[in-house]
C-alpha cells in the first residue's frame, strides 16, 4: 500500500519555542491513524502545519494525491493543500454559522467546481448543471451523515453533535484522500462517541479514504485506530499498534507521570 | 415601577447636567443672571418620557426574542419569498410605477429619482464588498471618482462618447479595486476599514492637487451628455432619457448581483465573511475571492461614476468626499447587509427622504444620527434582513429552488 502522506522531520518554531520537534509520520491508504498526547503536546500545531495554516520551520510534508510522484506541500496555502486532497475539521467548531447546512457542505465542494464570474452572471447550462450536481453530491454526503433533514437549517441552529457531523461532512465534500479530524469527539457524551466511532469507520470503508485523527477519548482511539502516534512536548515519543501503545512505559509516563521508586 | 424610578433618576441627572447651559443665562449688557427654571422643567419631563419610552421598547425587543420573531414584516417577507409569482408581480408593479412617473412628475422629481436610482446601484455594488464578503470598505467613493474622471478626462481630451467610456470606466475602476485589494489582503475589520478610508482620501487628494491631470479643485466642466440614438434632446428630455437608462441599469444590476449572490463565488464570499480560516481550509482561495469582491464592487462604482459625470456634465473632487462613502455605506447598513431589497429600500430612504423633507434640512444630520442609533439598537440586521435562498432539495431528480 502507498502512503497518502509522508512527513519527515517536521519542526515548527514559534520564536524560541519549539512546538513540534522533528516529527516523522506516515499514513497509508485507507488507514485510520490516531495522534494522541497530553494537552500542549503540539498535536494541533502539527495539524496546522500539514494543512498549511502554518509554514513549518523545517521538514518535508509529502502528499501523494494521484498515482504520480508525491508533492512537497510545505508553505502551500491552506486552499492549495485542500486541493491536493487533504481535508480537516477543527477542534473548536468553525462552521459558517449563518449559512445553511447544505451551503456549508457546498463550500467544501468549492475547489472541485470551476464556475467563473461569467458563468455566475449569465448562468449558462454548464454552470447550472455543475451547481445542481454539486448540490446533489453534497446532499448525498449529508444523507450519509444523517443530516439530510436539516438541509435548510442554519448551521448555528444545529445541536452540538450535529455541528460536529456537519464539519466532517463539509470536509468530505472536498473529496479528500486523507481526512484530518481534530478532536472529533470533544464534548460528546459516551453514546454520541460510540455513534461517531461507527461513523468514522463507515466513512473509511465507503469512501476509501485514510483518516488521521487527534483525540483524547482513549476508548475511541483504541477501538478505531490501526496505528497510534504519541506526542509529548513537541516530540514523537512512541508509535505502533494500540496494543503496543497501551503497554509502552514512555507513554504511561507521559500521561501519568513518573513512577517513584520505593 | 422600577422603570419609572430609573427614568426619574435619568431625568434628574440630565437636569443637573444641563443646568449651566439651559438654566443660567448671563446677560452681559445689564450684568444680571437670568434663571430660566422653565427650561429645567421641560428637560426633566422630556428626558423622563424619552427614557421611559426607550426602556419600554428595549424590554419589548428582549421579550420578542424567544418567540423567534414572527413579526408582520418577517411574515410578509416569507410570503413574498415563497411565492415567485407575487415577487414578480411586485417587481413589475414597481417597475410600471417608475416608468410612468416622468409623464406627470416635473423635472425635479425625475432628477431626484435618477439620483436615488444611482445610489441604489452604488449601494448594491458596495453590498458585494461589505454585505456579502464582509470587508468593510470606507473608501468606496474612490472608485466612483475613478469612473467619473475616466469619462470626464477621456471626453475632454479625446472626445470619446459616453457609450464607449461606460465599459472603460467600469474597467478602470475594476483595476483600481484590484490595486486596493492587493495590499489589504491580509487585513481584516478595523485595519481594513482604515486602509480603505485612506485609499479613498488619496484618490480625492490626488484629483484635487494634480492640476495638470485633473484640473484640480475647479473640476472639469462641459462634459458631453450621453447620446441616445443620435436624437437631439432638450435638457428635460435628456433628464428623462437618463432616468430611463438608470431604470434599465438598476434592473441589470439587481439581476447580476442576485445571480452572483447565489453562485459558487457568492457562496465563497459568504463563507469568507463567516470564518476566513475555515473558508481557506475548505479549499476556497482567499486571495482570489477577496480580490474578486473588491473588483466587482468597484466596477459598479466605476460605471455609476461615468453616469454621474454624464448626468451632471460637471465634476470636481468635492463630489467625492468621505461623506459620500459614508452615505453609501449607511444605505447598505440601514437597508440590511447582503439583502438586495434592503439595499434598494435603504437607498430610497436615504436619498429621497432628505429631498422631500427640505423643510427640516437644518435638523437633517441630527435626525440622521438619531435614526442610526435607534436602528443599531433595535434592528441591527437592517430594515430587511437577509433572507437566504434555500435549496429545496429532496431527492436526486429535484431541481434547485429559489
Amino acid at each position: 500500500m502507498e502512503n497518502v502522506i509522508q512527513v519527515n522531520g517536521l519542526t515548527m518554531d514559534f520564536g524560541g519555542l519549539r512546538a513540534v520537534d522533528s516529527v516523522d509520520l506516515y499514513v497509508k491508504d485507507k488507514e485510520i491513524v490516531a495522534l494522541i498526547g497530553p494537552n500542549g503536546a503540539g498535536k494541533t500545531t502539527f495539524f496546522n502545519c500539514i494543512t498549511g495554516i502554518y509554514t513549518p520551520t523545517k521538514g518535508d510534508i509529502l502528499v501523494r494525491s494521484t498515482k504520480s510522484q508525491p508533492v512537497r506541500i510545505n508553505g502551500f496555502k491552506p486552499n492549495r493543500v485542500t486541493e491536493r486532497g487533504l481535508a480537516r475539521t477543527f477542534q473548536n467548531i468553525r462552521l459558517f454559522q449563518n449559512m445553511t447546512v447544505l451551503e456549508n457542505a457546498m463550500i467544501g465542494k468549492h475547489c472541485r467546481l470551476n464556475a467563473k464570474i461569467l458563468g455566475a452572471l449569465f448562468r449558462d447550462k454548464k454552470t447550472k448543471a455543475e451547481e445542481l450536481k454539486a448540490a446533489q453530491e453534497c446532499w448525498e454526503i449529508l444523507k450519509k451523515m444523517g443530516l439530510e433533514n436539516q438541509c435548510d437549517e442554519l448551521a448555528c441552529n444545529l445541536p452540538y453533535g450535529d455541528q460536529r457531523k456537519l464539519e466532517i461532512a463539509r470536509a468530505l465534500a472536498t473529496e479528500p484522500r486523507l481526512l484530518l479530524l481534530d478532536e472529533p469527539a470533544a464534548g460528546m457524551n459516551p453514546h454520541e462517541t460510540e455513534e461517531l466511532t461507527h461513523l468514522i469507520r463507515k466513512i473509511r470503508d465507503e469512501e476509501n479514504i485514510a483518516i488521521l485523527l487527534i483525540e483524547h477519548d482513549m476508548k475511541l482511539v483504541m477501538n478505531l485506530s490501526e496505528r497510534i502516534y504519541v506526542m509529548d512536548h513537541g516530540q514523537k515519543i512512541a508509535d505502533g499498534t494500540p496494543m503496543d501503545i497501551r503497554n509502552n512505559p514512555e507513554v504511561i509516563k507521559a500521561y501519568l507521570g513518573e513512577e517513584i521508586d520505593a | 415601577m422600577n422603570e419609572i424610578i430609573k427614568s426619574l433618576k435619568v431625568a434628574v441627572w440630565f437636569m443637573f447636567l444641563t443646568f449651566p447651559i439651559m438654566v443660567i443665562k448671563v446677560n452681559t449688557v445689564y450684568h444680571i443672571i437670568e434663571w430660566r427654571w422653565m427650561n429645567m422643567a421641560m428637560i426633566g419631563i422630556g428626558t423622563f418620557l424619552i427614557s421611559l419610552l426607550w426602556r419600554y421598547l428595549l424590554e419589548r425587543k428582549d421579550k420578542k426574542k424567544p418567540s423567534d420573531g414572527v413579526t408582520l414584516s418577517a411574515r410578509a417577507q416569507a410570503y413574498v419569498q415563497s411565492r415567485p409569482l407575487v415577487k414578480k408581480g411586485l417587481g413589475l408593479a414597481v417597475l410600471a410605477a417608475l416608468t410612468v412617473i416622468p409623464s406627470f412628475a416635473d423635472a425635479y422629481q425625475v432628477n431626484i429619482l435618477t439620483v436615488a436610482l444611482m445610489y441604489v446601484v452604488l449601494g448594491l455594488g458596495l453590498n458585494i464588498v461589505v454585505g456579502l464578503a464582509g470587508l468593510l470598505d470606507l473608501g468606496y467613493v474612490a472608485f466612483y471618482a475613478v469612473g467619473a474622471y475616466t469619462y470626464a478626462l477621456l471626453n475632454h481630451s479625446f472626445g470619446l462618447s459616453f457609450w464607449i467610456v461606460l465599459p472603460l470606466g467600469g474597467f478602470f475602476a475594476c483595476i483600481f479595486g484590484i490595486l486596493l485589494g492587493f495590499p489589504v489582503l491580509r487585513l481584516r475589520g478595523d485595519y481594513l476599514a482604515i486602509v480603505t478610508l485612506g485609499f479613498g482620501e488619496i484618490i480625492r487628494l490626488v484629483l484635487e492637487n494634480w492640476s495638470e491631470f485633473s484640473h484640480g479643485p475647479s473640476g472639469i466642466a462641459g462634459i458631453d451628455r450621453p447620446n441616445f440614438f443620435g436624437l437631439d434632446l432638450t435638457l428635460n428630455q435628456m433628464n428623462g432619457a437618463i432616468y430611463y437608462m438608470m431604470i434599465a441599469f438598476t434592473i441589470v444590476t439587481i439581476f447580476f448581483v442576485a445571480r452572483l449572490q447565489n453562485s459558487r463565488i457568492g457562496r465563497a464570499w459568504l463563507a469568507l465573511r463567516e470564518d476566513d480560516i475555515a473558508c481557506q481550509a475548505m479549499g476556497v482561495g482567499r486571495t482570489r475571492t477577496k480580490l474578486m469582491a473588491f473588483a466587482l464592487g468597484a466596477t459598479w462604482a466605476g460605471l455609476m461614476g461615468v453616469v454621474f459625470a454624464a448626468k451632471t456634465s460637471f465634476i470636481n473632487p468635492a463630489s467625492f468626499t468621505f461623506l459620500e462613502s459614508a452615505i453609501i455605506l449607511s444605505i447598505v447598513v440601514l437597508g440590511g447587509m447582503g439583502s438586495i431589497p434592503g439595499v434598494i429600500l435603504g437607498a430610497l430612504i436615504m436619498i429621497l427622504l432628505p429631498e422631500y423633507m427640505r423643510a427640516f434640512s437644518q435638523y437633517r444630520m441630527l435626525i440622521f444620527g438619531g435614526a442610526m442609533v435607534v436602528m443599531m439598537v433595535f434592528r441591527p440586521q437592517g430594515l430587511v434582513s437577509n433572507f437566504r435562498r434555500k435549496y429545496s432539495f429532496h431527492g436526486m431528480d429535484e431541481r434547485l429552488g429559489g
